[in-house]
């Protein structure tokens, strides 16, 4: 049996999806390339969080969403538990505030029918206010679709790459891909920052930089950044909200949503707004549209939780293709070619069934590639143990097994220092060349509470800096170009003996 | 598990809670302190500046020194304590049985008392709660993280800064970071005023020649994947933004001193209810909460000026401690409400008396010279030549006056000109 | 028509904050204050005009202990215009734990005859 090679662009939830479904074959062999220091920084990172029930998506219109969705829907279930993802399924409320919106209902409920979403329904008063106490009296109906789920998207694709390279997948993290290689017509590899990665099939899952690796292929077509901003409540904070909370949908956005995240805070948001094509990097927030989703928000429910309770704010970009639609294609030149392109909303929900259909239909049946399946495949991986969620008798034999178990040092979430450690060490397992303090917030949840790292970041900064042994000021934040410090606090009076080192 | 029983278990090992538990030992209640840092101190630790102790010592001492006179007292009267204890949980098992849950690095430990006094201090108000928008880029940092950085770790944050807020807090570390060589660009403060001491404004800001942006507010952060600008514009009386005046002013740091908020989100769930003002704890003379036993002092209490007036807290919240334990409760039955009257913006204790000489701390809303403070049912004026937002005013009611009062006392801050 | 200059400053020996006006002749003497409340803010201003001092406030590192750092002053008001030698002065030195608060860690520093002391201690690890 003859070894192919694959090359897929970009570790995000729907590249380290696709990564995951290949780490099954024993022919295959997988290079993951990812031009940031981490995965999933990209979209996967700032969104929704929502795993949609696919009753929102016109097959006729859109195939691949509306299909993918539903199955995608399903199949986190088992890919949850697989990989230790946290994920919670407390259902959706899209509510109505005029018989016009009631009226969409049906279009909805058709929909669900046509997709095969299960126990979509129209609810009305006293049930309406039992799934959702705090929906807002002037709702009149809502539409109940109870296969939503939310699930943490930074965790999830954490989950998958790290099950992946359990697996055998290679990641190579600060890679960006220069070129794609094809000669007569068919792919030979890709060439990088950090060299030429020979390979049979390149897929290209680099979000909102697709349009720019699909040209290299000569394959042509723009993404758009589209932005959505969001609001991050404290845990604690009360009214809360049982459901996802929606509006009724207009022709650009799913509207404003609010849900619990799997966190325990509450998230509204998001905006959509259309970017320039340049602006892929652009996450600032707007006061404009911080303005709107609030107001939005505050139509939502009867009572809105306060605004001090707000403990970030924050903006993702969606990767909009062309007319809303995917572009998941192999192409008969460049032979070897294949897009996962445009990966907008719902990419998160469906990337399990992206994975699935890109290596069924495309790679096994249009590629015609055949595929063996490794005998010793694992899908199982654990996550970091939250020791907060442990019950005492577990946490009592894990202080007296390591005592950094019992040194809190992120006091909002009750982050270890031992769960800092793990994090680190998970990083270089991976292959990870720059450690920095968000890849251990996003790994810890330390840093992400009330105090968003006020009193914690520069303890965690020591505590990363001694285990790397290196100072404290050099370890990195969000790149490898911010450093938390600029140097010793003496670093501007130089002086013979140096930097001001200590 | 190991489970003791103490009279008083003291959370917070800053000035506040020190101050406490020095003061309960003193006052013969058996005591533990629980600090969750590595060290005890709290922030006067990283307060490397003068201005400590002026009334408490009627010496002018550094804030390290200030609190390294309580530590050594501390230790050596032998009080028992942890550092690295991080607290979980109060549990509020009756009026005189407190059970309190601790992470530390020897196990879980459950401790439980007869009262509490919470003490653990502020948090600080970040960027994302002033409404300023753009990226959450790195080089951002709030004032307690850089003074945390530099004057305990020893790590420079970075090399031009701007600091948003003039309280005594920006001014000082505009001045720390003039001091170690960096560049202050700006200091933007959103009111008419400086928030802070002249003093401050004169020693930190003029000697170095750094500018003061007063009626500004930062709008945007901006930045490729540091930061590189901060956005500011002018603000009109109702502190909203005038179109047109937009400014960039060229940074790589921001350090945020907008102000500090009692962190007391342990009490909250044990159903302590808060002042909507002071976003503390509502509390009678002896600074207990309205859960009887436990008691609060410092900045989880109400956001002091001077350490002085937080020592003071700690000690009555100890008084009133060991009046609790000798008394199995606080045996006061009928309490007078405080109102806060015109030009108040916050105060306490809220409930007092009669039975107590009593220190009322308040805070005005704006910045009035030559007044009197007043408290008409009880016929009580006291004259000042100038209040501020900035500083606390603090005001001693002997018992006697407030016996005069039938079921409240008002405060009220009005011009004598 | 006198030729002596006028400077307006902000009293800071307490919270009223005073606005000062100081008149100065040519040999830089003050000839008069105005706007003082008191005598201290006349003393203030002549300080502030003719020699104007401050203690300086900063870290030294010191190896070995819990923290890389123990805080110093100088134990008197310096000249304003010596801040930055004194500054560089302290930023040469690397001090060994344990240090006691209180120490005396540079003598006459930057030959303003203050001394450096420590205002926290520094516990060997």
């Amino acid at each position: 049996m003859e070894t192919k090679k694959v090359v897929v662009i970009g570790a995000g939830v729907v590249g380290s999806a696709i990564a995951r479904v290949l780490s099954k074959y024993q022919n295959l062999e997988v290079f993951l390339l990812e031009k940031n220091i981490d995965v999933g920084w990209g979209s996967s990172k700032a969104n929704s969080a929502v795993i949609h029930p696919g009753h929102e998506d016109d097959p006729s219109k859109y195939p691949l969403r509306s299909k993918l969705c539903v199955r995608g829907n399903r199949l986190w279930h088992s890919w949850a538990e697989e990989l230790d993802v946290p994920v919670k399924w407390p259902g959706e409320l899209m509510l109505a505030f005029s018989e016009r919106d009631v009226e969409k209902f049906q279009y909805y409920l058709d929909l669900a029918e046509k997709n095969g979403v299960p126990d979509v329904k129209i609810v009305y008063s006293d049930e309406l206010r039992e799934l959702e106490p705090n929906a807002s009296p002037d709702a009149i109906a809502g539409l109940w679709a109870p296969t939503a789920g939310l699930i943490a998207p930074w965790d999830a694709v954490l989950g998958l790459v790290e099950n992946a390279v359990d697996n055998g997948v290679k990641l190579f993290t600060e890679t960006e891909v220069e070129d794609i290689v094809i000669e007569n017509g068919i792919v030979k590899g890709v060439q990088t920052n950090r060299g030429f990665f020979e390979a049979d099939i390149v897929i290209n899952a680099a979000g909102l930089y697709a349009d720019i690796i699909s040209k290299k292929a000569g394959i042509d077509f723009d993404i758009t950044p589209r932005r959505g901003e969001y609001y991050l409540l404290e845990e604690d904070v009360q009214p809360r909200v049982k459901r996802i909370v929606h509006q009724v949908p207009t022709e650009i956005t799913k509207g404003v949503f609010i849900s619990e995240t799997v966190e325990g805070n509450i998230l509204i948001g998001p905006s959509a707004e259309n970017l320039p094509l340049d602006a892929k990097d652009d996450v600032s927030t707007t006061k404009k549209y911080l303005d709107y989703i609030w107001e939005s928000a505050k139509r939502l429910l009867a009572k809105m939780p306060p605004k001090s309770s707000v403990i970030k704010t924050f903006a993702g970009l969606r990767a909009e293709p062309p007319s809303g639609r995917w572009i998941i294609e192999a192409y008969d030149n460049p032979k070897g070619f294949i897009n996962a392109a445009g990966m907008r909303s719902p990419a998160l929900t469906s990337s399990p069934a992206i994975a699935e259909y890109i290596v069924n239909e495309l790679i096994k049946n249009k590629l015609g590639v055949k595929l063996v399946e490794k005998k010793d495949w694992n899908p199982y991986r654990k996550g970091i143990k939250k020791f907060k969620l442990l019950d005492d008798r577990k946490k009592e034999e894990l202080i007296k097994e390591n005592p950094k178990f019992g040194n809190v040092l992120c006091m909002c979430k009750e982050v270890t220092e031992a769960e800092i450690i793990e994090a680190i060490e998970r990083m270089k397992k991976i292959g990870i060349k720059t450690i920095s303090l968000d890849g251990i917030k996003f790994r810890t949840t330390s840093m992400f509470g009330w105090c968003q790292g006020s009193f914690c970041r520069v303890r965690i900064a020591r505590v990363a800096a001694n285990y790397l042994g290196m100072p404290e000021w050099k370890i990195f934040v969000k790149d490898n170009k911010s450093s938390y410090g600029v140097g010793y606090v003496k670093t501007f009076f130089k002086t013979s003996q140096g930097d001001g080192e200590v | 598990m190991m489970t003791t029983k103490y009279d008083s278990i003291i959370i917070g090992g800053g000035p506040a809670g020190l101050a406490a538990a020095i003061k309960a030992k003193e006052l013969g209640l058996n005591v533990l302190l629980l600090e969750n840092r590595d060290v005890l101190g709290g922030i006067p630790l990283q307060c490397l500046h003068p201005g400590f102790g002026l009334h408490y010592f009627k010496e002018d001492l550094t804030g390290t020194e200030f609190i390294y006179r309580f530590i050594d007292k501390f230790q050596k009267m032998g009080i028992e304590y942890f550092t690295n204890a991080h607290l979980t949980e109060i549990e509020n098992i009756s009026d005189t049985e407190k059970r309190i849950k601790v992470i530390t690095s020897k196990g879980l430990q459950t401790f439980t008392a007869k009262t509490i006094i919470y003490a653990t201090g502020a948090r600080e108000r970040h960027l994302y709660e002033i409404g300023v928008t753009g990226k959450r880029l790195p080089g951002i940092f709030t004032a307690g993280e850089a003074q945390t950085m530099m004057d305990v770790y020893g790590i420079m944050p970075g090399k031009e800064i701007v600091i948003v807020g003039s309280g005594d807090v920006g001014l000082i570390m505009a001045r720390r970071f003039a001091l170690e060589g960096a560049t202050v660009k700006a200091v933007i403060e959103l009111m008419p005023f400086p928030g802070g001491l002249t003093r401050n404004v004169v020693q930190c800001l003029d000697d170095f020649g750094i500018p003061l942006y007063l009626s500004h507010a930062v709008t945007r952060v901006e930045g490729d994947s540091t930061v590189e600008k901060v956005i500011i514009s002018e603000v009109n009386e109702r502190l909203e933004i005038k179109e047109g005046t937009e400014k960039e002013i060229k940074c790589d740091t921001v350090v945020v001193a907008a102000g500090l908020v009692p962190y007391i989100k342990i009490l909250e769930k044990i159903g302590v209810v808060k002042d909507q003002a002071t976003r503390g704890p509502i509390v009678n003379e002896y600074l207990e909460t309205l859960i009887p036993g436990v008691f609060t002092a410092g900045n989880a209490l109400v956001i002091n000026d001077l350490v002085d007036h937080v020592v003071e807290q700690g000690e009555l919240a100890a008084f009133g401690a060991s009046e609790f334990v000798k008394n199995e409760g606080i045996p006061t039955r009928k309490w007078k409400r405080v109102f806060r009257g015109r030009n108040v913006r916050l105060l306490v204790p809220h409930y007092v008396s009669g039975e107590n000489d009593v220190i009322i701390y308040a805070r005005v809303s704006r910045p009035m010279n030559k007044v009197k403070v007043r408290f008409p049912e009880i016929n009580k004026e006291v004259r000042l030549p100038v209040v501020k937002p900035a500083e606390m005013i603090s005001i001693k009611l002997k018992k006697e006056e407030i016996q005069r009062a039938v079921d409240r006392i008002t405060m009220e801050v009005l011009s004598n000109e | 028509m006198s030729n002596n200059e006028k400077r307006l400053m902000t009293c800071i020996v307490c919270p009223l904050g005073c606005e000062l006006e100081v008149e100065i002749d040519e040999n830089g003497n003050v000839v008069a204050v105005t706007g003082n409340t008191c005598p201290k803010g006349k003393d203030y201003a002549i300080q502030e005009v003719t020699a104007p001092k401050r203690v300086v406030m900063s870290v030294v590192y010191v190896k070995g202990s819990i923290f890389p750092t123990v805080s110093v002053k100088t134990n008197k008001p310096v000249l304003k215009s010596k801040i930055f030698d004194v500054m560089k002065e302290i930023s040469n030195i690397t001090l060994e734990a344990p240090v006691e608060i209180g120490q005396i860690i540079i003598k006459n520093v930057a030959g303003t005859d203050a001394d450096i002391v420590t205002t926290r201690p520094a516990p060997k690890k």
